[in-house]
């Protein structure tokens, strides 16, 4: 038997809410976390809808506990990990090893694009070198910091399934005995230069995005932060709060198809469900509930569905793709949805794939519409796909 | 960091300076130093590699694919070992800002969705795994410097817990004028050069050219 | 239509290719020049950088790529200032 890597705690910001509290009420009551940019500026203010969290960088570096100086993604990830660490209430932190992996895909962006306006102009300042440090890694480390987590950092960048890998990349060192506490999830800000770059691939929805629909139209862009408090056994038995669940299954795999579409019959999205189900030792018949991937986009939508429609054939759990709230929130999204993940099982809840009006003519089986809760949820799949073929899918386990 | 002697460096390619080795062979150099597009372009044409989508990509793929292509020297190891059973793990301290900056210039005009697609790191991955049909795991580093210790313990594991049987790793970094790919190809049989698979042999095939430490 | 061929080979990096091996009927995506996706986001950009011509989606550029005679039938038609 292998031995368990238990889910201690977990910290969220994002569109719907700036903490847990303030994310399920949002969940509960089916409001949605896009409208017309407020911090963004950007061309498109008026025409694309986006998923802000709703402060401002002085409010977040308040609460945050650090400079309004530092990147938004920064302030973002710190807000949401410490209240993971809060909310695992583990004592004497600095007493066991510890280690914070983050994932992001756009490092501080929102700070770069000014370094690059004067690079672009004065090429020869040298400073592209440290703006690589500074910028980027500092995200994960200036958080780590603010933590007190000195033991491992790391960050990583495979796109929009960065954080869903940062999870599992934090549950193997637990089991390789090299760490006893990591928090672990991911964290991206809006900039103009993802949404730019969404709208030129033409996959941006003018209006509120609505996955898994037969009209849909595209994805919403959103931001934020989710971590994870994942601990050995060790660890766990001396918890004030008993841990929720288990990350009991993963598996990371290839589509190997094309740099940023997915294969029509999702073969990546299908091997990554496939391995975290055989890891975990479930049927898909034990699944309880599905967190989609489900960016809205035409292409994602039906390669994650023909993946589960094969995968799934004559039992189809309930599911939705929590970016009908949220946004896609790229980096973070693994991260967020796992501790969406974790709050299913905590609280016996199912979450509403909002705005879903026409299912899917190829698909037998259609997202939930309704906000449920008091249901018994055991077995949470979690689905992050990424652009690069990157596709990985986490499994968490009632206790 | 373990030291398993049951996986073994079976290949190994490094590219950077003008230079490109094959395991310990030097087997190009560019006559006169170049741009490092015009310079990846020469190393295309010199081997006669028939692939026209290497066009289309940035410096940091158009790198990984030739280190990954030259690494593998015709070996089919999605036949050999099945699609599913071979892995990428690559690193590098640059992330995807060259690519970043070439795309931030169009945006002053209109912005380039070909250029956008490649301003993620792992874009290169999904180059070499589209070309090689690798589905199996993949993995992406942003670090300072090269970590061998990390790499050796991350590439040794998936190995340990069955999840790879093949898999192609390394460090591939690319900036502007500065690019340098030490690439090799982890398996669990040893060929007839093989080398353990451990941190230093790793590290020497970093330094083989004596190229930049990054850092 | 030769000028609008040297236009797609540059603006899609097709190297290899010369005008002259593009077909004016011949189909530019999957079976015939196997163009992908991305590809056609390109070709949008090319309608708009030379021609001035803004696709409102990719949909319609499904119908306007589908040969280089297709192309040039479309640019005829909807560029500005020429009557159609």
């Amino acid at each position: 038997m292998r031995s368990p890597v238990f889910i201690a705690g977990a910290g969220i910001i994002s569109a719907i809410g700036n903490d847990i509290a303030g994310n399920l009420a949002a969940l509960e009551s089916e409001a949605a976390g896009m409208g017309e940019m407020q911090f963004l500026r950007s061309v498109h203010r008026h025409k694309l809808p986006v998923a802000e969290v709703k402060m401002n960088n002085a409010a977040l570096a308040e609460r945050a506990g650090m400079s309004a100086d530092i990147g938004r993604a920064a302030l973002l990830s710190a807000v949401a990990a410490k209240e993971a660490l809060r909310n695992a209430a583990i004592d004497n932190l600095s007493t066991w090893r510890t280690g914070f992996i983050s994932a992001n895909t756009i490092g501080g962006m929102d700070k770069t694009e000014d370094f690059f306006k004067d690079f672009l102009h004065h090429p020869h300042q040298g400073r592209l070198r440290n703006l690589v440090h500074h910028e980027c890694g500092a995200v994960t480390e200036l958080v780590a910091d603010q933590l007190g987590i000195k033991n491992y950092i790391s960050t990583i960048s495979t796109a929009c399934s960065s954080s869903a890998n940062a999870i599992f990349f934090a549950a193997r060192l637990i089991r390789q005995g090299m760490l006893d506490i990591v928090v672990a999830g991911g964290t991206d800000a809006l900039t103009r230069f993802t949404l730019n770059g969404f709208n030129t691939l033409m996959i941006v929805d003018q209006q509120f995005c609505q996955p898994f629909d037969e009209n849909r139209r595209g994805l919403n862009l959103g931001e934020g932060a989710g971590y994870i408090v994942l601990v050995s056994e060790k660890v766990a038995r001396t918890l004030l709060h008993q841990p929720v669940c288990t990350l009991s299954g993963y598996c990371n795999a290839n589509d190997a198809y094309h740099q940023t579409a997915s294969s029509p019959d999702g073969t990546g999205s299908y091997l990554a469900m496939k391995g975290a189900l055989e890891q975990s030792g479930l049927r898909p018949g034990d699944i309880d509930y599905i967190n989609l991937h489900g960016t809205g986009t035409n292409n994602n939508d039906i390669a994650e569905g023909t993946a589960i429609k094969m995968l799934f054939e004559g039992y189809y759990p309930p599911m939705s793709s929590t970016k009908s709230f949220t946004g896609h929130t790229l980096g973070a999204s693994g991260g967020i949805e796992a501790v969406f993940a974790m709050l299913s099982i905590q609280h016996g809840l199912i979450y509403p794939n909002l705005r879903l009006e026409t299912p899917m003519k190829e698909l037998p089986f259609m997202p939930e519409k309704q906000f449920r809760k008091g249901v018994p949820v055991r077995h949470v799949l979690s689905n992050s796909f990424g652009f690069g073929g990157n596709c990985s899918s986490l499994i968490f386990s009632k206790i | 960091m373990k030291n398993d002697p049951k996986t073994y460096i079976t290949a190994y390619c490094s590219i950077s300076g003008g230079k490109v080795y094959k395991d310990d062979k030097l087997i190009f150099k560019e006559d006169t130093p170049d741009e490092t597009a015009d310079f990846l372009l020469s190393v295309y044409k010199s081997f006669s590699i028939d692939y026209p989508k290497f066009y289309k990509m940035d410096n940091l793929s158009k790198l990984g694919f030739l280190a990954a292509e030259l690494l593998l020297g015709g070996r089919q190891i999605a036949e050999e070992y099945g699609p599913e059973r071979i892995g990428v793990v690559f690193s590098n301290a640059s992330s995807s800002l060259d690519a970043d900056l070439k795309y931030f210039e169009t945006v002053k005009n209109i912005p380039s969705p070909a250029l956008f697609v490649y301003t993620l790191p792992n874009i290169v991955i999904g180059e070499v795994s589209i070309r090689h049909r690798c589905k199996g795991e993949n993995g992406f580093f942003i670090r300072d410097r090269f970590d061998t210790d990390w790499m050796q313990f991350y590439v040794q594991d998936l190995f340990d817990r069955g999840r790879v049987e093949s898999c192609i790793c390394g460090w591939v970094e690319c900036l502007e004028a500065h690019y340098h790919a030490a690439v090799y190809l982890v398996e669990s049989c040893p060929g007839e050069k093989a080398l353990p698979f451990n941190s230093k042999h790793i590290h020497q095939i970093y330094e083989t050219d004596n190229g930049e430490i990054n850092g | 239509m030769a000028d609008l061929k040297q236009q797609i080979i540059a603006q899609l990096s097709l190297k290899d290719l010369k005008p002259e091996d593009i077909g004016d009927d011949q189909p530019l995506f999957v079976e015939g020049l196997g163009l992908d996706s991305i590809d056609a986001l390109e070709l949008i950009v090319l309608l708009q950088q030379v021609y001035k011509i803004k696709l409102a989606n990719a949909e319609e550029g499904q119908h306007v790529f589908r040969s280089v005679r297709t192309m040039a039938q479309y640019i005829m038609e909807h560029q500005p200032g020429t009557a159609s």
